[in-house]
């Protein structure tokens, strides 16, 4: 197991105020894998991305990204490693153009911070043409409230895309989009692992989240309760082993 | 239900060119242009109630003396409410910058030491609204409202009602260079001019505008992208105390002398100037050049009523009315995004 982690998780716990939303947390992604992240509501799948991602530091535990062990964890460090989120709400600011969306934490600045906007533009633009999440023509400074739900699904892909990372963590990727839209996603999670990255992929869609991936993790209210490999589970054992975790919980 | 394995084929689009450069030009500029046009027909009015005075130069630069405080305070406000909060407090921090100014002109520094002395304060008390708002976590309304009056009873008490002349400046070198004038007109509006345009720059063309307007769009993104959510609004209300120490000195110079309650009648004008310039009320959206046409809009509605014939009854009155009116042209442009 453990091959070539990407990044590495080791006894992380969280708690907020008196909920305690990881405990004791040990898990990892490997080089060019998608792993499921599985789990129900409140499971805390986002907490665990978030710490990933460098927005919510643990209480305790270790963050070791290819073996190294991280003092100081942030969005920023975690960025300059190659891990980029694409948030359940896109996280997007919908008054602000593509362009500005695209770049956002990471302006191109050049003299003294001053913006290249010309050369921020031109990228923004081919980035979305290149990934096709329209079959409708916008500029890159068009304001992102203009876009259909599936064109800014496309803008915050475009955002992990653009800088080259190493591991993709989605959350909800295909929430409230088309048929097409979602197959747009996955074709997009392909690519990335054909390009030589790593994928973390959450839905609530058992049957997308098993098509996708190569290994799974279920939380269970803050707590890993099965790790496995595709080759040794259906989709059929996997739900149903989801479901007596969740009859499990209801019953204590 | 299964995914498609057949890959959907990425569509490459024609870059767009349906747009003339000045259909975008006045697309991305809606609320400043629509500012300057009531900018104009405010002027026409007034023009028309009073042909002689409006067309002599002299009313222009009268009003031009006092204008570039308003429009060096407007400035950083527009950050500031396009960053999702506001600033109450900078009429009593500009007081307390020029109370440092005047107490160091007194005291026979050099001017310029007394400049930095003014920025110095004009820091501080910046730093200390931020760090209120983003550190305690305050709301940023009543906190600077709070210092709004702390400062202003500092003031207070440290003068005991005295205001400080500093006529010893009067027609030197120094005080030439920044409020002497040019065939009448002021060039304390070149000052505020290079201001607002160093303003521009920033909020326009910078890290730190594009920063400010993606905070007050969308906060939590922001944090989830890696701004530093804190430091640049607290970066924000520093460049207000900055704004406030430069208006406090130019305040002074003017008058030659600080009074007790200088800074005091900017409140609701650079307000009002604010959002009369187009910048709406809810952040992630902003325009310093409207803001300073805003200030252009406030700063000559009192003399344009008085010389229309009016009486001072009526100032408050159509001031309130025209505030509202400007207010209500805006509406028109921001029919596409919250009503």
């Amino acid at each position: 197991m453990n091959e070539s982690a990407i990044i590495k998780l080791e006894n992380i716990s969280k708690s907020f105020g008196n909920v305690s939303a990881l405990a004791n947390i040990t898990m990892q992604v490997n080089d060019h894998e998608v792993l499921g992240l599985i789990g129900d509501n409140g499971a805390g799948k986002s907490t665990l991305i978030k710490i990933i991602a460098g927005v919510h530091a643990p209480d305790s535990g270790e963050i070791l990204v290819r073996d190294q062990a991280q003092k100081k964890w942030d969005v920023n460090i975690a960025r300059a490693h190659g891990i980029e989120t694409v948030y359940q709400d896109r996280a997007l600011a919908e008054q602000q153009t593509i362009t500005r969306n695209i770049f956002m934490g990471r302006e191109r600045g050049g003299f003294l911070g001053f913006l290249d906007l010309k050369k921020e533009n031109e990228e923004a633009n081919e980035l979305m043409r290149s990934i096709g999440f329209t079959s409708r023509v916008f500029a890159a400074d068009s304001q992102v409230f203009t876009l259909s739900g599936g064109e800014r699904q496309g803008v915050a892909i475009a955002r992990a895309l653009y800088f080259k990372a190493k591991l993709i963590i989605l959350d909800e990727p295909t929430t409230a989009l088309s048929l097409t839209e979602s197959e747009k996603v996955f074709h997009f999670v392909r690519q990335a692992k054909e390009g030589g990255a790593s994928a973390v992929f959450i839905s609530h869609n058992i049957y997308h989240t098993y098509d996708i991936s190569d290994r799974f993790v279920v939380l269970d209210r803050g707590r890993v309760v099965l790790e496995t490999d595709k080759t040794k589970i259906t989709a059929n054992e996997l739900v149903k082993s989801l479901q007596d975790i969740a009859r499990s919980g209801h019953a204590a | 239900m299964s995914v498609s394995e057949n890959a959907p084929q990425p569509v490459v689009l024609p870059s767009r060119q349906s747009d003339s450069p000045l259909t975008k030009f006045i697309r991305g500029n809606r609320r400043p242009i629509s500012a300057l046009v009531f900018f104009v027909v405010l002027i026409a009015c007034f023009t028309a109630a009073n042909p002689r005075l409006f067309t002599n130069p002299q009313i222009y630069n009268a009003v031009f003396v006092s204008l570039p405080i308003s429009i060096i305070l407007v400035v950083p406000l527009v950050f500031i409410v396009t960053a999702g909060e506001i600033d109450l407090s900078f009429p009593s921090v500009v007081g307390i910058c020029a109370w440092a100014f005047a107490a160091g002109t007194r005291a026979n520094w050099n001017p310029f030491l007394c400049v930095a002395a003014a920025l110095l304060v004009g820091v501080i008390s910046g730093l200390v609204n931020g760090l209120l708002v983003t550190r305690v976590r305050l709301s940023s309304l009543v906190a600077t409202l709070g210092m709004n009056f702390l400062l202003r009873g500092m003031i207070h008490i440290g003068n005991q009602g005295y205001g400080i002349s500093v006529t010893q400046l009067r027609d030197t070198p120094f005080s030439n260079f920044f409020i002497g004038d040019i065939n009448g007109f002021p060039v304390q509006m070149i000052w505020g001019t290079l201001f607002a345009a160093i303003g521009w720059l920033l909020f326009s063309r910078h890290r730190f505008g594009a920063q400010i307007a993606v905070i007050g769009d969308n906060r939590d993104s922001a944090k989830e992208m890696g701004i530093n959510v804190e430091r640049v609004k607290t970066m924000a209300y520093v460049y207000m105390g900055i704004a406030a120490a430069v208006a406090g000195v130019f305040s002074t110079l003017i008058n030659s002398t600080f009074y007790p309650t200088t800074g005091d009648g900017y409140l609701l004008a650079v307000l009002a100037a604010v959002f009369v310039g187009g910048t709406p009320t809810w952040g992630g959206v902003g325009t310093v050049v409207g803001g300073v046409i805003g200030a252009f809009i406030v700063g000559f509605i009192e003399t344009g009523i008085i010389a229309s014939g009016l009486t001072g009854y009526y100032t408050q009155f159509f001031y309130g009315l025209i505030i509202i009116l400007s207010l209500i042209s805006h509406r028109f442009n921001q029919g596409r995004y919250r009503y």
